[in-house]
């Protein structure tokens, strides 16, 4: 049997919820994630279930990673903005965040650099449609992309505002 | 103003944790002691409030001691009066719970 693999699958931005499930979905089914570079994924061998996975963009900051481990995660690597780390399943329930504002913050996070890079492509698209290149296009294209994951995020937002109405 | 605003859970916690030092992992920890495993912290929400709360002076963070990577905090005076506010809240919202329910 082998006893390790790599998968290429590629994930937008606003689907990292998504992106979540599916590795734990591998880890329940024996695949423990290993390691992360450009969308590709590094599986080994584990136990059936034995451990969860989270992930979060946040900037690099050695200190955060030292606090997770401090709480028993261990840090698995980053792809660029996004961290990851597992944890052990009989070490306790595994979350990032345990109330709504910090999951608001967390989307805030993503949907600010979505915005920015949104924008810049923008404006780079349409000063390359009226210049000499003609590939302003591309940067157009990218930008309403963009757009249409900032739109996803904060419909994601919304929701959390609204239950925020009446919980914390 | 927003020093009158109701705490959410997690300040309320975090803060009555730190009335003596406690590094992360001990936050986490003794809230779920006191709160009987009801409220749990998650580690990226609980990184999130410290810095925080560091930066309204509500608890400081302690110098770190030679060979421990760990962090601790402390409540500061100012974090303390904001407890206590907290409680006298909190206090009235059950004291007011109580005596409408009772038919008063």
């Amino acid at each position: 049997m082998e006893k390790s693999m790599t998968m290429r699958k590629w994930f937008w931005v606003w689907e990292f919820d998504k992106e979540e499930t599916w590795l734990n979905e591998m880890a329940m089914n024996g695949w423990l994630l290993e390691s992360v570079s450009f969308a590709a994924y590094h599986f080994v061998r584990c136990e059936p279930g034995t451990y969860s996975i989270r992930l979060e963009m946040h900037p690099a900051d050695e200190e955060y990673v030292s606090f997770m481990e401090e709480t028993g995660a261990e840090y698995i690597g980053r792809m660029m903005m996004w961290m990851y780390f597992r944890k052990k399943v009989e070490d306790g329930p595994f979350d990032l965040f345990s109330d709504i504002d910090s999951r608001i913050a967390h989307l805030d996070r993503i949907g600010k650099l979505l915005q920015i890079v949104g924008v810049a492509n923008l404006v780079i698209g349409v000063a390359n449609a009226i210049g000499p290149t003609r590939l302003g296009w591309i940067n157009l294209l990218c930008a309403t992309l963009l757009m249409y994951g900032l739109g996803r995020i904060h419909g994601k937002k919304e929701a959390l505002e609204k239950e925020r109405m009446l919980h914390e | 103003m927003a020093e009158m605003m109701a705490l959410t859970e997690a300040t309320y916690y975090i803060l009555l944790s730190l009335v003596r030092p406690q590094h992360g992992y001990g936050i986490m920890q003794q809230t779920e002691a006191l709160s009987h495993g009801r409220v749990h912290l998650a580690a990226g929400t609980l990184y999130g409030a410290l810095n925080t709360l560091c930066d309204k002076g509500w608890i400081i963070q302690l110098p770190v001691e030679d060979g421990s990577r760990r962090k601790e905090y402390r409540l500061t005076e100012q974090g303390r009066s904001v407890l206590l506010a907290e409680m006298k809240r909190l206090r009235e919202l059950v004291d007011n719970g109580e005596r409408i329910l009772r038919g008063e």
